[in-house]
């Protein structure tokens, strides 16, 4: 499985933003590969650019955002630098994103089922008759388990719960088969059982029919039970990348040790205080190591610059310069 | 959407009646005596009430509105001073030319508003959009009355393509009555060559009169499409896979539409409002210059019935936005 060709590889992504007050550089050099069928949860505080890198993998960025360099490689070609006839086809057959606002992401003057023909009229590769297509769509409501798909068929994205939305918006996403599905927090805005359910499904789908999934969460508990491989991000750039086993019983770099430390235990001693400092203005980022201003084991070099993603045990990567190879900790 | 017509309707008819008793009793606020103005400061005083007597003018107010408002029902408006005919016989005359007018200037600011906007979208931050606003900004800050004299300096008098007079040119075959409106009619009498000579009268007035209403639609639909482009259902659409094309004639354009209809709406009325000068430039006989006689004369009659018949083109017009504005946004249709 590690020698595998990865399916999604994304190399030194370089995303920013145009505001203004200035240029936000906010994903700065992110790497992360996903190979056929596996399952990889990308974890990092609120605003560390997760949306942003699954934005720029698809190539639906906002207006105002500029790509300054890097590469996303889909089985071996640069979505980045395709033509708009090969860029289509890899949106139709090789990847789709479930946004992470399902309230935004439907269109509110057609029903779903209008939403969802089109998608399904356009992942085919061959022309399909309107009931054909009518019997796909009920069936990928079924698939994530919404009752009367009929009804939900004919009913404006407003006439639907929120817990149905994000539904409709993930049957969107594997309602036609793909290759790879990017999940950007499913059910994040919904309650706990909800959001519990769509992971579930999200998973159960996932294994069905063997697509890769990237799943963007700050449930650490989710990630631990439904991804094979983690990466950790930190202000625009992967700080860790471990399987997952791995990750939770041995982080290395001083970010995920704190992010790890915020989940509540249950025989825990004290509550945790959250890491504290907040994350770095992408105005003027930090020199250096980005976590470095917040980092409890900062040194004078951590600020003359970018640590470089080492792999120090197999299939366990860390940026950081405190981080000894061999999975230890030096000093 | 027939529930959703039916409360429509019955809301324009108390928002009518609700109009009716304003419209009345501006018509009788106005200072100065209508009788007295209709017959002259020679006219002795016996004729004069008993002309008042005639017009109900001697009863109290309320028996006054009585009179008129069942009349107005049944199109009936009462005897206009100024001309000594029914009111409705001189308005059958003169509203079909300001209906043809504006009801032209309307179909032009609509289409071309639109169009200019949705190109001024597609090409958005390109010289296409650029010529957009600036043609926008002068049409908004211009009045019509200033490019009606313009277009007839430029058009007419140095140029020579466009009639600038009348709606129809001397020596055409006047095409008779059915609608009163000169373009429709001769078609509807298959008289092509008047069509054609109607239809050139038509031009500058009407485009004259469309620019204000056509550049507010202009500016309204390239900035809500512009808007919406950024919105995430249509970046949903687009990581779809689904061509750019349909994504804008489909996805962009139908919720974008809504904001543009709603301006369309007020588009029309200040068109009736601007219709009245462009009128009297282009010497175009609709109903302006009579209404605006009408009120210099204090003719009670016929300002009521002038001031009406506008009122009740708004409420026709709104409701026909409404009805649109509801089949293009179902949270409306459906609430
Ligand atoms: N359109 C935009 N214009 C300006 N800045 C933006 C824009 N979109 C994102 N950003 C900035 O980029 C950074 C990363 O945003 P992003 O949405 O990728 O974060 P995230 O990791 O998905 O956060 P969350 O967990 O809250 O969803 C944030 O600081 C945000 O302010
Ligand atoms: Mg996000």
């Amino acid at each position: 499985m590690a020698t595998a060709e990865p399916l999604l590889d994304v190399r030194d992504l370089r995303v920013s933003f145009r505001v203004f007050r200035g240029t936000l550089s906010v994903l700065d050099g992110v790497t992360l590969a996903v190979r056929p069928g596996e399952r990889v949860g990308l974890i990092g505080e609120t605003g560390c650019g997760k949306t942003t890198t699954l934005r720029a993998i698809m190539r639906i960025l906002p207006r105002e955002a500029r790509v300054g360099g890097g590469q996303v490689l889909f089985a071996g070609r640069d979505v980045l630098s395709m033509n708009a006839g090969d860029l289509s086809a890899f949106r139709r057959k090789g990847a789709s994103l479930v946004f992470q606002d399902p309230t935004a992401a439907l269109n509110p003057v057609f029903t779903v089922g209008q939403l969802l023909d089109e998608v399904i009229k356009y992942s085919q590769g061959r022309a399909m008759p309107a009931k054909e297509r009518r019997a796909v769509a009920a069936a990928a409501l079924r698939d994530v388990a919404l009752p009367d798909p009929a009804r939900i068929l004919n009913s404006y994205p407003f006439q639907l719960s929120g817990g149905m939305r994000q539904r409709v918006c993930i049957a969107m996403a594997i309602g036609v088969n793909r290759e790879l599905i990017l999940a950007d927090e499913p059910g994040t805005s919904l309650d706990v059982t909800i959001q519990d359910q769509i992971l579930r499904l999200i998973s159960d789908l996932v294994a069905k029919r063997n697509v890769a999934v990237v799943l963007v969460t700050h449930s650490l508990g989710v990630v631990r039970e439904t991804t094979d491989r983690v990466y950790v991000m930190y202000a625009g750039s992967i700080v860790e990348s471990a399987p997952v086993k791995e990750l939770f019983r041995a982080p290395l770099h001083p970010y995920t040790v704190a992010l790890l430390e915020c989940i509540p235990k249950l025989s825990g001693e004290r509550i945790s205080q959250g890491i504290p400092g907040s994350m770095p203005d992408y105005l003027h980022p930090p020199r250096g190591c980005r976590y470095q201003p917040r980092c409890p084991r900062a040194e004078e070099g951590c600020a003359a610059g970018r640590p470089p993603m080492r792999e120090v045990a197999p299939g366990h990567s860390v940026a950081c310069y405190r981080v000894a190879a061999q999975g230890g900790e030096d000093r | 959407m027939l529930s959703y017509l039916g409360k429509r309707l019955v809301g324009a008819v108390f928002v009518l009646a609700g109009l009716s008793v304003v419209i009345f009793l501006i018509a009788r606020v106005v200072p100065g005596d209508p009788v007295r103005m209709a017959l002259g400061p020679q006219a002795p005083q016996a004729v004069v009430e008993d002309l008042r007597k005639q017009l109900h003018l001697d009863k109290p107010l309320h028996v006054q509105y009585y009179y008129w408002v069942s009349g107005a029902v049944r199109g009936d408006f009462g005897i206009s001073l100024m001309t000594n005919r029914p009111v409705t016989a001189d308005l059958k005359e003169y509203l079909p030319a300001t209906l043809e007018l504006v009801l032209f200037a309307s179909i032009l600011h609509g289409l071309f508003g639109l169009i200019l906007g949705i190109v001024a979208a597609a090409y958005s931050d390109s010289w296409l959009d650029n010529f957009v606003r600036v043609f926008a900004y002068i049409g908004v800050t211009t009045p019509g009355f200033v490019f009606a004299v313009l277009f007839m300096l430029i058009f007419g008098y140095w140029w020579h393509l466009l009639p600038v007079i009348g709606r129809i040119g001397y020596g055409v075959t006047v095409p008779p009555t059915i609608t009163g409106m000169m373009t429709v009619d001769s078609l509807l009498t298959g008289n092509l060559p008047a069509f054609a000579d109607a239809l050139k009268h038509l031009i500058l007035p009407s485009v004259a009169l469309s620019m204000g209403a056509m550049s507010q639609e202009a500016r309204i639909t390239r900035s809500s499409m512009v808007e919406n482009l950024n919105k995430d259902y249509i970046y949903m659409s687009v990581a779809q896979g689904i061509p750019r094309r349909i994504i804008m004639r489909k996805y962009l354009l139908k919720p974008s539409l809504i904001p543009t209809v709603t301006v369309f709406g007020l588009g029309c009325a200040s068109t009736m409002a601007g219709a009245f000068l462009v009128e009297l430039i282009f010497n175009w006989p609709g109903f302006a210059r009579y209404g605006i006689t009408g009120m210099l004369m204090k003719d009670l009659n016929v300002i009521s019935a002038t001031v009406l018949v506008v009122a009740l083109c708004f409420v026709v017009v709104n409701i026909i936005v409404d009805l649109v504005v509801a089949y293009l946004d179902p949270r409306i249709r459906l609430q």
